[in-house]
């Protein structure tokens, strides 16, 4: 394996996480909801899947564990905020709090034991490809699933009329309330999304990119995804570009490092966030392509008349 | 108001009367960690340290255990509810818990505290560290035998003296096999991120190194090593189950002996305040068994940690050579104890800068 694969391969495994969890909440703020409980959700994710590979043998049912406890988790915030009509950023910051709390207690016989990981699914034929072939045909099936998840919703928000109703719910809930949509069913459905996806972050962390179960494994990722977000604009492409961006910064600042150039190692971890702000400063200064994407709805509970 | 104050100083009085009571018929010995007793390093060994001393003293000593306790406003209230609780001797854990550990020893003179790599002492509170060093000597000897690119890749936490001893020790340990030997150092600013130790441990792995130890303390970087097929060194405590192809030993830190120590000065009452240093020699730090080497290496691996628990041998003997080229010790001193505990460059040969 060649320099240039593993670093790109190193960078693709650093961005997965941020661009699976941020995904999810990218649908989940189209719908108007702010939800800051993705780093809460991931740790959930991160612990059951861990756990119920350990238990099953199989990093499968861990993967659908993971998924399942996002939801639930994504349940509880729907249910406060949704339906009990909580404060969105409160709620959000509990479900963290609450998260990272209960999964040291789910995961403290886990501790310490080796994990079952994930293998890669290879394409035969494909990955002897010069260049490419390892890069593209040889990846853990999360990432695969990280990419269709993002075409997925970059289409669908774009050119379906799923999509058009979840971003109607966004932008204003009033109009689309009056014209018969279910404004709280609807943005149920996107918070469990953001849920099943915020727990596929986590399984990737605790199934792929360190098999293991270690308390607070997350380490902040979840408020990383967060910021993405509004570093897209709300735009699944940017998105992307915005989580590669953020792992290749952070794994070609530890390259340097390697190569022993000479740069403070406090100033090359700090430079993810450097370049996060100057993109961040780059797009807003196109002010209407902001407000265009801005769902104006955002984080405003909606009580329907009758 | 004369007849309340006299009540409240008959409580006071009482309950201090209770709390010492308790602590004549079972020393009661607290202890607060950094993190979880199951993190299968730090924590996880002064844990069995805490476990020893239950085994040792059985009935006569109670052991207590606050764990995740963070460093700052949370370690003061803690410790002193431990004091309140009738502790008679307490260890203190972590270095951030030193200004906390001397403010609630100055609040209770009767109780023992002992606090982990600190150096603030009074009265009642000895410091105790080990020299971990020693270990990396060892292991950076059988690094450059067993590697093949000559190349080895250091993941640090942070660069304070600790790692930066560490790091030269190891560094010197390879060179008497090697003196070309190569010494990459990636610094990933937390004692404990799992993902960034990994990553920190691909990256160097993809740059030539094919053996991979850490300063951090979780398992991630060892996991990374067996999955490449490089070899690893475990830290703080014994990691073979996480690479049982990959580990060629662990440095793991006993704190059993001296805990049992320490509880029995305080049982006869001959308890003094000191600093302790210790290490292969008191046993304080110990290496794992050594495995995937040949017998040869290892034989000499055996040697060099008997040579340095016998002190003949010091892993700063001189001749040893700044990164710059100044001489940092001629040959036939050692660099001394002070300039090892504030040690803020690198030896000749590490592919770094401070």
């Amino acid at each position: 394996m060649s320099a240039y694969e593993a670093i790109i391969l190193t960078i693709i495994t650093a961005s997965t996480p941020l661009l699976l969890a941020a995904i999810g909440e990218l649908v989940v703020e189209r719908s108007g909801v702010l939800n800051l409980g993705i780093e809460g959700m991931m740790v959930m994710g991160a612990v059951t899947g861990f756990a119920a590979s350990y238990v099953t043998g199989s990093p499968w049912l861990g993967v659908l564990a993971a998924v399942l406890a996002g939801v639930a988790t994504s349940m509880l915030f729907g249910l406060l905020t949704q339906t009990l009509m909580t404060n969105q950023v409160a709620t959000g910051l509990a479900i963290t709090l609450l998260g990272l709390g209960l999964s040291g207690l789910i995961g403290s016989g886990f501790v310490g034991l080796p994990g079952v990981k994930l293998t890669s699914v290879s394409i035969t034929g494909l990955t002897d490809l010069p260049y490419v072939g390892r890069l593209v045909f040889d990846q853990d099936p999360l990432v695969y699933l990280s990419v269709i998840l993002t075409l997925g919703v970059a289409y669908i928000l774009k050119h379906t009329r799923v999509g058009l109703i979840i971003r109607a719910v966004g932008q204003n809930h009033h109009s689309a309330h009056a014209l018969g949509y279910r404004v709280v069913t609807v943005r149920y459905a996107c918070i469990a999304f953001g849920g099943a996806t915020s727990g596929l972050a986590g399984a990737y962390l605790s199934l792929v990119y360190t098999p293991q179960w270690i308390e607070n494994m997350t380490a902040g990722r979840g408020w990383i995804a967060l910021a993405l977000v509004v570093f897209s604009t709300w735009l699944p492409a940017r998105l992307a570009a915005g989580a590669y961006l953020f792992g290749g910064v952070w794994i070609l600042g530890l390259y340097a490092q390697g190569m022993g150039i000479g740069i403070p190692a406090q100033l090359l971890s700090s430079l993810p966030y450097v370049a996060t702000i100057l993109a961040l400063v780059i797009i807003s200064t196109n002010r209407r392509l902001s407000v265009i994407n801005t769902p104006a709805s955002l984080g405003q509970g909606f009580v329907p008349d009758r | 108001m004369n007849k309340l104050l006299k009540a409240a100083a008959g409580i006071v009085l009482a309950s201090a009367l209770s709390v010492s009571a308790i602590a004549a018929d079972k020393l009661k010995v607290g202890f607060i960690y950094i993190g979880p007793p199951g993190d299968h390093g730090w924590t996880y060994q002064h844990d069995q340290g805490r476990q020893a001393i239950d085994a040792h003293f059985g009935d006569k000593v109670e052991t207590v255990f606050v764990e995740n306790v963070p460093e700052g406003p949370d370690a003061e209230r803690t410790i002193t509810r431990l004091a309140r609780q009738g502790a008679g001797l307490i260890f203190t854990t972590s270095f951030g818990y030193m200004d906390p550990t001397m403010n609630v020893a100055a609040k209770f003179p009767d109780v023992k505290f002992e606090h982990a790599t600190g150096y603030k002492r009074s009265d009642n509170v000895s410091t105790y560290g080990a020299r971990f060093y020693e270990g990396r000597y060892v292991i950076g000897q059988i690094a450059a035998q067993m590697s093949k690119s000559g190349v080895a890749g250091y993941i640090g936490s942070f660069p304070i003296p600790e790692v930066v001893r560490g790091i030269n020790s190891f560094l010197l340990g390879a060179q008497t096999v090697n003196p070309d030997f190569k010494l990459k150092v990636v610094w990933v600013n937390s004692w404990f991120d799992p993902g960034r130790e990994a990553d920190a441990a691909k990256v160097l792995i993809s740059q030539g190194a094919d053996i991979i130890t850490q300063h951090t303390d979780s398992t991630a970087a060892v996991q990374v090593a067996e999955e490449q097929g490089v070899s690893a060194f475990g830290q703080a405590s014994d990691m073979a189950a996480f690479a049982p192809n990959a580990l060629l030993t662990s440095i793991i830190d006993n704190w059993a002996d001296y805990y049992i120590a320490r509880t029995q000065a305080v049982l006869d009452g001959s308890w003094v305040s000191t600093d302790t240093f210790g290490g292969m020699d008191a046993n304080m730090v110990e290496m794992g068994p050594f495995i995937n080497m040949p017998a040869a290496v290892k034989a000499r691996a055996e040697a060099t940690a008997e040579a340095i628990k016998t002190g003949k041998l010091h892993p700063f003997a001189g001749p040893v050579y700044k990164q710059d080229g100044s001489i940092a010790a001629a040959a036939g001193t050692t660099v001394d104890m002070g300039t090892l505990l504030g040690m803020d460059w690198y030896v000749q040969g590490v592919d770094d800068q401070l």
